[in-house]
């Protein structure tokens, strides 16, 4: 686990600047090329495929065929048919990335700076459960927040439960998009955490200031870089996701990823309409990062 | 762990008053509290998942029915779950083997060499990991399907792995790169110093020290490509992975095997990993003395 932690983690503290170090050479470019090309190949050749599929007409009456076209239309359905799917997909989304950072601040703190020894541990701790599958761990919380299961019995008991159910409802999405992407949120706040100086927290309470003003105006702003990356790296990929949908939530008012996956692999002739609403959400995604990146940034997210 | 021992402790820069420490050890304490407590949580769906393995389900393992050992003497059993694990270790390898390789090459150019078209090739390592899922299944579904089919691509083994070589890559990337730029380059000049040409300098010092990012990075590909459904479910065809398999039962009930095979999996990287980790903590104390 520390290789993977210190790669991950360990601060380029001893590098002298860069202009001492780098060499101008041919080398690079062999070195870089492969895998260049790879990315060429299957990840912009792929998209330029999916933009042109997305203006694509198709022929009336043969399901599956289409033809080369610059068909807007496409993009009409995907923003006026499926508006309700994108607002879900952000919505849910946004408050799972706000759970996962309330639940993962404690642990990247403690991990950075009360856990001493245990601080390896912990890390495995963090990532040992993705060893399960994915999809044995989502279908594990259906399980969980069973009408049967002892969660809605206790809530019940409480009468904190109107509905009398979570599982297939939007609240069973929402906590399976945050329990899912939750490491992506521990491990970048703890990095950053973990470069800080905890005698600069110490000092804010040296000065009088209360445990909130030192988090607030000191630990949290030391934080941000993580924070940052930990919020994109869940948010990216929540909004994109259709299996918490499939396996947790209603079966009306699906999110855009269940729309996506079934015009592609569900409904005969789905293509065009499926590309284009693929594109809107990474475009919407991408403008959301780059507005986000600029108004908390940092000057490196790689 | 070094970087922790060099930082002294609070209670020896000055000693606060009784209640100050009652306030601080409660602060401490709950700190630790909840994170123990987010812990249990992330591990909460892992306990189902092995206390689900024993259970003696009829068509759908949703509500406990009782307590049974036959999923565990043959997990095999169900059609279809032990193929589907074999090709997703197979995937695994390969992927991981090929973007290890390749993504290492690529963070040496980017941090050792200046070059035109560096901004470029940042962009181009970021994009993919800043792209959802879906959308780049989708546009590897397009390509396949009307544009590589031209030259004799179908949907199946071959193109799940080149996938998850493209979706490992940048990963890859960026822990190697991470690895390379907290060396020192020193260490590179002074091996050229004493007359080492540059593959013998690459070979007998770079290499092994950044010997670590790389498994690391590894491991991260590994673990990327063994969990991967929603790329998989676009480009795999009728092939099936093991998370394509269990995805495609859960529409009828999950059969128990799955959890048998899932959970073994989780035992078996934990104890890779704590391995190394006290292999990796031997040396150092060995290096120490």
């Amino acid at each position: 686990m520390s290789a993977l932690a210190h790669a991950a983690v360990d601060p380029a503290a001893s590098t002298p600047p860069p202009d001492e170090t780098t060499k101008r050479s041919w080398t690079a470019y062999l070195l870089l090329l492969p895998g260049a090309l790879w990315l060429g190949v299957f990840f912009v050749l792929p998209l330029v495929q999916l933009a042109t599929v997305s203006l694509q007409s198709r022929y009336p009456g043969f399901p599956g065929y289409y033809y080369r076209d610059v068909n807007v239309d496409n993009y009409v359905s995907a923003l006026t048919d499926y508006a309700p799917h994108f607002l879900r997909s952000f919505v849910y989304a946004g408050l799972a990335t706000f759970l996962a950072f309330v639940v993962a601040y404690p642990l990247a703190y403690a991990m950075a700076f009360k856990a001493g020894k245990w601080r390896n541990l912990m890390m495995i701790c963090v990532v040992a459960p993705f060893f399960t599958s994915f999809i044995l761990r989502t279908f594990a919380w259906s399980q969980i927040l069973a009408d049967e299961g002892w969660v809605v019995k206790t809530l019940d008991f409480l009468h904190l439960l109107p509905g009398g159910h979570i599982i297939n409802t939007p609240i069973a999405v929402v906590a399976g998009l945050t329990y899912n992407f939750l490491p992506f949120m521990v491990l970048p706040i703890y990095a950053s955490l973990e470069r800080a100086d905890p005698r600069v927290i110490e000092a804010g309470g040296d000065l009088y200031a209360n445990g909130l003003t030192t988090f607030r105006t000191v630990t949290l702003p030391m934080s941000m870089p993580g924070v940052l990356a930990g919020t994109l790296l869940t948010f990216i990929p929540a909004a994109g996701d259709f299996v918490n949908m499939e396996l947790l939530g209603p079966q009306r008012g699906k999110m855009v990823g269940n729309v996506i996956n079934d015009q592609f692999l569900a409904i005969p002739g789905g293509y065009p309409v499926a590309a284009a609403l693929s594109f809107t959400l990474m475009a919407a995604i991408l403008v959301m990062v780059f507005l986000y990146v600029r108004r908390f940034g940092t000057e490196e997210l790689v | 762990m070094a970087t922790m021992t060099d930082r002294p402790t609070s209670s020896t820069a000055y000693r606060p008053s009784t209640a100050k420490r009652v306030q601080f050890w409660l602060a401490d304490h709950f700190v630790m509290m909840s994170a123990i407590a987010v812990l249990l949580y992330l591990f909460l769906p892992v306990a189902y998942t092995f206390a689900f393995s024993f259970n003696d389900h009829g068509k759908t393992n949703i509500v406990w029915q009782g307590f049974t050992w036959k999923h565990w003497k043959d997990p095999c059993r169900v059609a279809g779950a032990c193929e589907s694990l074999v090709t997703s270790l197979q995937v695994g390898a390969i992927s991981t083997l090929v973007a290890t390789v390749l993504g290492t090459l690529m963070a040496l150019a980017m941090v050792r060499y200046r070059f035109r078209g560096k901004a470029a090739s940042n962009v181009l390592i970021f994009v993919p990991m800043a792209t959802p899922e879906i959308v780049m299944g989708a546009a590897l579904l397009t390509i396949f399907v009307q544009g590589f089919t031209n030259i004799g691509i179908s949907l199946g083994f071959g193109t799940i792995v080149f996938a998850h070589i493209m979706f490992c890559l940048s990963f890859v990337v960026v822990t190697v790169k991470a690895r390379i730029q907290s060396l020192d380059p020193r260490i590179e000049e002074a091996a050229q110093d004493l007359y080492a040409g540059p593959m013998e300098t690459f070979w007998k010092v770079t290499f092994p020290l950044i010997l670590p990012g790389i498994l690391g990075a590894a491991m991260l590909a590994f673990s990327l490509s063994f969990d991967d459904f929603i790329i998989t479910n676009f480009v795999s065809g009728n092939e099936s992975t093991f998370p394509k398999f269990v995805y495609v039962a859960s529409r009828r009930g999950i059969p128990a095997e799955a959890n048998v095979i899932g959970f073994s999996m989780f035992v078996i990287a934990v104890l890779l990993v704590v391995g190394a980790q006290v292999v990796s903590n031997v040396r150092a104390s060995r290096l120490k003395e």
